[in-house]
């Protein structure tokens, strides 16, 4: 038999589910760096609890809950650089914090209000996307402006593994593999897309190995391991960097909560499953990995979430005390120079709001 | 040598597509961040021709050829377009953009609008339109009107190389996405002089070609050729009709129909797409809510029928032809 072609798809995992490492770490990895994460990833699901609960108490709209991802989440937002560009699904709070979104803006975004989408310091990232994986083909159309340009700049992008069958994922990675794209690809595995699992989703034994389709660098790691999410966006990043093209890494990790709080995964998902899911999550390991270390202990701990609820706090008030947009936001920002026709509905929408008080 | 002689020859008769051609050439020298992308768009100079000359003067990082999947083309060309560039996509034909569509209208459209202006589109999908070339399935398809329901958008479509030429500028230095709809039946009708002067035109007028006094005749896009014909064989039997090139359909110039309606009284929209929502059905609307009084005659519409252009044994008996225009036109003047 004369093989055409070969490939294999790398597994990185450093810290097991028990917190001990499996695997020596990166060269020159000083574990004190992983402190400040380990705290970021708290706020994260301090958030997140706090976002879930204004929700319940009919306070937010529908609200993505990114329980569960928050080693993912952080270390990708983490391995960028200001000047990247980050395509976010809907999920991803914990990387768009690590870039500078406020916890306002997504509060004022699940809250129903466009503002949430106007970063007010990443202001080159993409907002929110719905329309699923189509964010992966807008950063593959961003990594080809910054490699024409030739600007020393990469775009990333998040999708699930449900979007990993969409149609703009695959164009996304052909199209980096086609123009050799400062891309990074992140398919983030947690098992579940709404109320169908992974298994229905492919064939493919891998979702990383759908990038090899494309000539793309392919990783799956360990996305509840904070150690193998950051090299593996260390490898991606620098090999955008130095133009050696795209990255597919697919972050295996597990989706904690419902797919919203729209949605009751106890319909269609059993205990069993989310209990073991929670003997795998990534703030236990991580924790018991910084307290061998000395790094981190119970009243640190304590003291930290003490203050991220403080943080969060402040960031609901200034949600719940924002006022709503006048009338006039929805013709505002739909053109740069808007048509007489438009304006005319505009006056008319505010004089209605007039007489009605 | 040879490019001196060009820059100081009298500007040269051009056809509709080489218009196309010459205003995609003219922005690409004045605005480095124009690039051109698309199907076969690059060394092949596109199907039609229209980007023919561009790869060999501004190089393949400006006159991009992509992989042949158009949701490729769409997603790209947002994601160039919202970090800074001014891409100018090819459909390469119409009935090949409805892939497109995801984008066009979850993305392009509501950039500027989603993150309250911090992001925007500026971009261009070139689309060459309609029927009547004997092309095979799906090349012919007349789908303006999926487009002018959409807010965010300028949708245009020139029938002349000059506007061809003045519009296109003018979409490329739009801040928002423009769809523009060329009307491919008349590529080559004809050449008119069209000076290389940068100049461009509005993307908000429409353009009376002919005055009259009995009737208005509404068209766009390749119907204009009909139109005008019409209109000849109409005054030779005494009727004056004035001639409307829409041109730009979204947003309306809804002005100019009015006062040409307020002056004849009556009105005759013809368009290539299906009848039932198609836009004239916007037109017929508007007169129907601001100009009932000027009107002495039911507005007819002459459009394609409402079914799917057949294949071109039979596609000249789906499209408005000039008889069917002055059908409808000596109708609406028996009128008074």
């Amino acid at each position: 038999m004369t093989i055409a072609a070969h490939f294999d798809i790398e597994y990185l995992q450093y810290l097991g589910p028990d917190g001990k490492l499996v695997a020596d770490l990166p060269k020159g990895f000083d574990p004190k760096s992983l402190l400040p994460l380990f705290k970021q990833m708290l706020f994260v699901r301090v958030f997140d609890t706090k976002s879930i609960a204004l929700q319940r108490t009919g306070k937010l709209g529908t609200y993505a809950a990114c329980l569960g991802h928050e080693a993912t989440h952080v270390g990708i937002g983490s391995s960028m650089r200001p000047e990247d560009v980050f395509a976010p699904s809907y999920r991803e709070y914990g990387a768009q914090f690590m870039r500078g979104v406020q916890p306002r803006e997504v509060l004022m975004y699940w809250g129903g209000d466009e503002r949430g989408n106007d970063f007010q310091i990443p202001r080159n990232d993409y907002p929110w996307c719905v329309p699923i994986s189509t964010q992966c083909l807008m950063a593959a159309g961003a990594a080809l402006a910054f490699k024409l340009r030739k600007e020393p700049r990469i775009a990333v992008a998040c999708c699930g593994d449900g979007g990993s069958s969409k149609t703009d994922f695959y164009a996304a990675v052909n199209s980096a593999g086609a123009y050799k794209l400062p891309l990074v690809l992140c398919v983030i595995n947690n098992g579940w897309a709404i109320s169908v699992p992974r298994s229905a989703q492919t064939g493919a034994e891998t979702l990383a190995q759908k990038g090899i389709a494309g000539g793309l660098h392919c990783l799956q790691v360990d996305g509840n391991d904070l150690i193998a999410v950051l090299e593996a966006m260390r490898r991606a990043g620098e090999r955008a960097r130095n133009g050696e093209g795209g990255s597919v890494i697919e972050f295996m990790t597990y989706r904690l909560h419902d797919h919203t709080t729209a949605d009751d995964a106890r319909r269609y998902r059993g205990e069993d499953e989310v209990k073991a899911g929670w003997t795998r999550e990534p703030m236990l390991r991580l924790r018991t990995f910084l307290t061998a270390k000395k790094l981190w202990d119970e009243a640190q701990e304590k003291a930290w979430l003490e203050e991220c609820g403080k943080l969060v706090d402040v960031e609901i008030n200034a949600y719940l005390e924002s006022k709503v947009q006048p009338v006039e936001a929805m013709f505002d920002y739909l053109y740069a120079d808007p048509p007489p026709d438009l304006l005319a509905q505009r006056a008319a929408a505010i004089a209605l709001e007039k007489r009605n008080g | 040598m040879a490019e001196k002689t060009a820059a100081n020859a009298a500007p040269a008769a051009i056809t509709l597509i080489e218009a196309i051609t010459q205003a995609l050439a003219y922005e690409m020298r004045n605005d480095k961040s124009v690039v051109v992308l698309g199907e076969d768009v690059g060394v092949n100079g596109g199907v039609f021709r229209a980007t023919a000359g561009l790869s060999a003067t501004f190089g393949p990082e400006r006159v991009l050829d992509t992989p042949l999947d158009e949701t490729t083309i769409a997603g790209l060309t947002v994601g160039m377009a919202s970090q800074g560039m001014k891409p100018v996509a090819e459909a390469q034909f119409d009935g090949f953009m409805y892939p497109m569509v995801d984008f066009i209208v979850c993305h392009a459209a509501r950039m500027r609008y989603r993150t309250r202006g911090r992001l925007s589109c500026p971009m261009v999908l070139r689309v060459p339109w309609g029927g009547g070339i004997r092309a095979p399935e799906h090349h012919s398809e007349a789908n303006e009107s999926i487009f002018t329901n959409v807010p965010g958008l300028r949708v245009v479509m020139p029938s002349s190389p000059a506007r061809a030429y003045g519009m296109l500028l003018a979409a490329i230095r739009e801040p928002d996405p423009v769809i523009f709809f060329e009307p491919k039946r008349i590529y080559r009708q004809y050449k008119e002089v069209v000076a290389d002067d940068g100049e461009a035109l509005p993307l908000d007028v429409c353009y009376v070609l002919r005055d009259g006094t009995d009737l208005t005749l509404v068209t766009w896009g390749a119907q204009v050729k009909e139109t005008l014909e019409a209109a000849d064989a109409l005054a030779k039997e005494g009727i004056s009709a004035e001639v409307i090139d829409v041109a730009t359909l979204k947003p309306l110039d809804f002005a100019t129909i009015a006062e040409s309606v307020s002056k004849t009284g009556r009105c005759v929209i013809v368009h290539e797409a299906a009848k039932t929502a198609g836009f004239g059905a916007e037109i017929a609307a508007r007169l129907a809510e601001e100009s009932m009084y000027d009107l002495v005659a039911p507005v007819e519409r002459v459009t394609g029928y409402d079914t799917h252009i057949p294949l071109f044994r039979l596609e000249m008996k789906f499209l408005p032809s000039v008889d069917k225009i002055v059908a409808a036109a000596k109708r609406a003047v028996a009128h008074s």
